[in-house]
C-alpha cells in the first residue's frame, strides 16, 4: 500500500472516493454528494471519471475545518450497490484494526 | 527519580496553554492545517489512520507510579484504554480526539509529563540505559547526563529549527542497551587513564531508508566539555545539512559522504575555533543536575534470603526469575523485567489497568518506580529479592510475566498498516503470529536470545536492520510483502542485518521465520552460540540454502 498522502497527478481507474479524517477528532470520514462528510462509506460520493476525482477533491479539499487530509481513494461497487473498499489499508480505515485489541486487564 | 525545578514546570504550563488556544483557533478554522501542522508536530500529535495519535515523553525511561497512573487515565479517559509503549521510550496514545488534547496535555503536566521533543526537526528526547543507576558495574548515573544535555537543549531556540530530527542516545555500562549506535550522537560514558569521567563519542548512526551504524570521532571527551563539543557537532551538521533534501539531511548522510576522519577533523577545528562560548559545565553544575536525582533508602539485606530460596521449588518461578530478573548494583536487590509482549498480544500495548497495577505493585515493592526500555518492556527497578515470590505472582495474574526477555518472542514491532499512515503492510499481526508459533517457552529458551524486529515501511521504527531477524514490510501489485534479514543487532557490536532471499509474501512469513529458527538450531555448534554468532561465523548462504531449498 503506497502511501497515498503524496497524491499528485490525478488519474482513476475504477469507482473512488474522497476520504479524509474529520478535523475535531481525527475520524475517518467520506465526502458525500451533498457536500459534507460522512463517517459512512456508504454515503459517499462515487466518482468514475478523473475529472469527476478531481472535481470532487476540489471542492473537499475547500472545507479545511471539516477535515484533513483528503485524497482519492478506491472502491469496489458489489451487486446490489453495496460499497466496499478497495484496497487493504483503506479496508482497515473502513473496519478498523485487524488485531485482536484484548490486552489482559 | 528526578524532581522538575520550578522553570522546567512554568515552561510545560506555558506550552499546554499555548496549544489550548492553537486547537481553539483550528477548530475555528481561524488556522489552516497547514499552519497547524507545525504546531501540533511540536506537541507530540500526528494523524494516522484512523485517528489523531499523540506522543508523550518518557525522559531516560523514568517514571514515578503517580506519573504512570496519569498515562492509565489518559488512557483512560481520552483513549480507548490502552497506550503503546515504543522504542524510543515515549508512549503513544493511538485514538485521542484533538479536540480533547489540550485537556489530556494537561493532565499530564500537573505531573511533569509533557510531549516537547517527540516530534518534528529538532532534539528528540535523550534516551538513556533503562537500567541507568542500578545496573552493576555502571561508571555513573547516564541519567544525569541525559538530563544536562536535556536542560540545554530544550531551552535553544537553535536545537528546535535542526535540518532534521536529531536523536542521542546514553549508556554507562559495558552492554549497551540503549542501541547508542544507531542515533545521530550516541555517547558511551567512561574513564580515562586518568581516571577521569569522560565520553566516547560516537555520530551518524541511524536506519531508515539508508540505514548506517554509528562510528566514533572523539574516543575521549570529558564530562565538563560534553555540551560544547556537540555544539561543534551541530555547528558543522548546520553548515553542511542539506536542508533541501529530506532524505540525505541527517547526520549520518553528511558523515557517510565527508568520511568518519574529516568530519571528525572539522568538528575538532570547529571545537577549537569556538573557544569558550560559556558551555563548559563547571562542577556545581553538574553537582546541582545529580543532586535532583534521588535515589531509594536501600535497606541492607541477604544475598539470598529465605524467600527465595523456598521458591526455587517452584518451577514457573524459577523459569520467570531466570529469565526476567536481573542483577542489581546493591546487593539484596534485583531489577525485575515485565514483559509487553504476552503471546497474542501486541508488542508494548499496556492497558489503562495494567498501567495502574504496575503503579501499586512500583509503590509496594520498587520505591514508587517505573523504568521503560527500548525494546518496549517495563522495568522494576529496585525489587528486594525476598519480594520477587509474591511479585512474580502478582505479575501472573496481570499477565505481565510472561517469561520470553530477549527470546524469539521478545519482539519489537512498529504499529505498521494497521494504524500508521505510510505503512506499507502490517506489523502486529506478523508478530502476534510469531508468538503464537513459539508460544512453547521451553523451546524459546532452547533457541536462546534471539531478537525479532518488525517495521511496516522503510522508516524502521521497529529497528528491523538491526534485528537479529528484521522483518520488513513492502508492497508489491498491492500486496502485502516482506523482506527478511538476519544478523543484525544492535548492541555495542552493532550491525545491519543481511537479506536473506526474496520477499515473502504476508502469509509465508511466520514460515520461513521458523525454518530460519530450525536451521540455526541444526548449524549452532553448540547450545549457547547464539543465532547472531551462528551468523556471523557462517555467513548468510547455509541458512538460506536450507530455508529456500524447499520454496
Ligand atoms: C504510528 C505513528 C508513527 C509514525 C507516523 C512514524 C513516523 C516515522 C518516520 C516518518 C520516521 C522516519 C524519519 C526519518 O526519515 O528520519 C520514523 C523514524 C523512527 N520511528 Fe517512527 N513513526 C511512528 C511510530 C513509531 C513507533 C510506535 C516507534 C517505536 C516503536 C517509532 C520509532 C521510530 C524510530 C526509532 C525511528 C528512527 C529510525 C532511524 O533511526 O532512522 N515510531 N518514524
Ligand atoms: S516503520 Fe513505517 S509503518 Fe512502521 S510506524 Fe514507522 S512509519 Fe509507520
Amino acid at each position: 500500500m503506497t502511501s497515498p498522502l503524496e497524491q499528485k497527478k490525478i488519474r482513476i481507474t475504477g469507482p473512488s472516493v474522497v476520504t479524509a479524517n474529520r478535523t475535531w477528532d481525527g475520524a475517518v470520514v467520506y465526502r458525500t454528494a451533498k457536500q459534507g462528510w460522512s463517517t459512512e462509506l456508504a454515503d459517499s460520493a462515487i466518482v468514475s471519471t478523473s475529472d469527476d476525482a478531481r472535481a470532487l477533491l476540489a471542492e473537499a479539499t475547500a472545507d479545511d475545518v471539516g477535515a484533513v487530509g483528503p485524497y482519492i481513494a478506491p472502491v469496489e461497487l458489489k451487486d446490489g450497490g453495496k460499497v466496499k473498499p478497495g484496497n487493504l489499508r483503506e479496508h482497515i480505515r473502513a473496519k478498523g484494526v485487524t488485531i485482536d485489541l484484548q490486552v489482559p486487564a | 527519580m528526578y524532581a522538575y525545578d520550578e522553570l522546567d514546570r512554568t515552561l510545560i504550563n506555558e506550552r499546554v496553554s499555548e496549544f489550548r488556544d492553537q486547537v481553539k483557533r483550528r477548530l475555528s478554522g481561524e488556522l489552516t492545517e497547514d499552519e497547524f501542522k507545525i504546531l501540533r508536530l511540536q506537541n507530540g500529535v500526528y494523524l494516522q489512520l484512523h485517528a489523531y495519535m499523540f506522543r508523550v515523553a518518557i525522559p531516560y525511561g523514568t517514571l514515578s507510579s503517580k506519573q504512570l497512573r496519569r498515562l492509565a487515565h489518559v488512557a483512560r479517559r481520552y483513549d480507548r484504554g490502552y497506550g503503546h509503549f515504543t522504542t524510543r521510550q515515549n508512549i503513544q496514545f493511538n485514538w485521542i480526539k484533538l479536540a480533547e488534547l489540550p485537556d489530556a496535555l494537561a493532565d499530564l503536566a500537573e505531573v511533569g509529563i509533557h510531549a516537547m521533543q517527540t516530534s518534528g526537526n529538532n532534539m528528540r528526547n535523550v534516551t538513556s540505559d533503562q537500567w541507568a543507576g542500578v545496573a552493576p558495574g555502571e561508571i555513573e548515573d547516564p541519567r544525569i547526563w541525559s538530563e544536562i544535555i536535556r536542560q540545554h537543549t530544550t531551552l535553544h531556540p537553535e536545537f528546535s529549527f535542526l535540518p532534521r530530527k536529531f536523536k542521542i542516545a546514553i549508556t554507562a555500562a559495558e552492554h549497551d542497551r540503549a542501541a547508542i549506535k544507531i542515533h545521530d550522537i550516541g555517547l558511551r560514558l567512561h574513564k580515562n587513564a586518568d581516571g577521569e569521567t569522560g565520553f566516547e563519542v560516537l555520530v551518524g548512526g541511524g536506519l531508515g531508508r539508508t540505514p548506517f551504524i554509528a562510528k566514533t570521532i572523539k574516543p575521549f571527551v570529558s564530562g565538563r566539555d560534553i555540551l560544547s563539543y556537540i555544539e561543534a557537532i551541530l555547528r558543522v551538521y548546520n553548515q553542511y545539512g542539506r536542508r533541501d533534501n529530506i532524505y540525505k539531511a541527517r547526520i549520518k548522510i553528511l558523515v557517510h559522504e565527508l568520511g568518519i576522519e574529516k568530519f571528525a577533523k572539522e568538528v575538532d577545528e570547529e571545537w577549537k575555533a569556538m573557544g569558550d562560548v560559556g558551555l563548559t559545565l563547571d562542577h556545581t553544575a553538574i553537582e546541582e543536575v545529580r543532586s535532583r536525582f534521588s535515589y531509594p533508602a536501600y535497606e541492607k539485606l541477604p544475598h539470598m534470603p529465605d524467600e527465595l530460596k523456598q521458591a526455587a521449588h517452584d518451577k514457573l518461578f524459577e523459569r520467570w526469575r531466570k529469565n526476567s530478573v536481573s542483577a542489581h548494583k546493591v546487593q539484596g536487590y534485583s531489577i525485575v523485567t515485565l514483559s509487553l509482549k504476552p503471546v497474542g498480544g501486541p508488542p508494548g500495548d499496556a492497558s489503562a489497568e495494567q498501567m495502574d497495577a504496575v503503579a501499586d505493585l512500583a509503590d509496594k515493592y520498587s520505591f514508587g518506580e517505573i523504568r521503560v526500555g527500548h525494546e518496549q518492556n517495563l522495568a522494576l527497578p529496585h525489587v528486594a529479592k525476598r519480594d520477587l515470590p509474591v511479585l512474580f505472582k502478582a505479575l501472573d495474574r496481570l499477565g505481565l510475566a510472561t517469561p520470553n526477555v530477549n527470546l524469539v518472542t521478545d519482539i519489537i514491532a512498529c504499529p505498521g498498516l494497521d494504524y500508521c499512515s505510510l505503512a506499507n503492510a502490517r506489523s502486529i499481526p506478523i508478530a502476534q503470529e510469531l508468538t503464537r508459533r513459539f508460544a512453547n517457552h521451553d523451546t524459546a529458551d532452547l533457541i536462546g536470545r534471539l531478537h525479532i524486529n518488525i517495521s511496516g515501511c522503510i522508516n524502521a521504527c521497529g529497528h528491523h536492520h538491526v534485528g537479529h531477524i528484521g522483518i520488513l514490510g513492502v508492497e508489491k501489485n498491492g500486496e502485502e510483502f516482506y523482506q527478511i534479514t538476519i544478523g543484525g543487532r544492535a548492541d555495542e557490536n552493532a550491525q545491519l542485518g543481511t537479506l536473506i532471499g526474496p520477499a515473502v509474501p504476508y502469509a509465508e512469513v511466520a514460515d520461513v521465520i521458523e525454518d530460519i529458527v530450525e536451521a540455526y538450531l541444526a548449524l549452532r555448534d553448540r547450545p549457547e552460540e547464539l543465532f547472531v554468532d551462528t551468523v556471523k561465523r557462517l555467513g548468510v548462504e547455509p541458512i538460506r540454502e536450507r530455508v529456500y531449498a524447499t520454496r
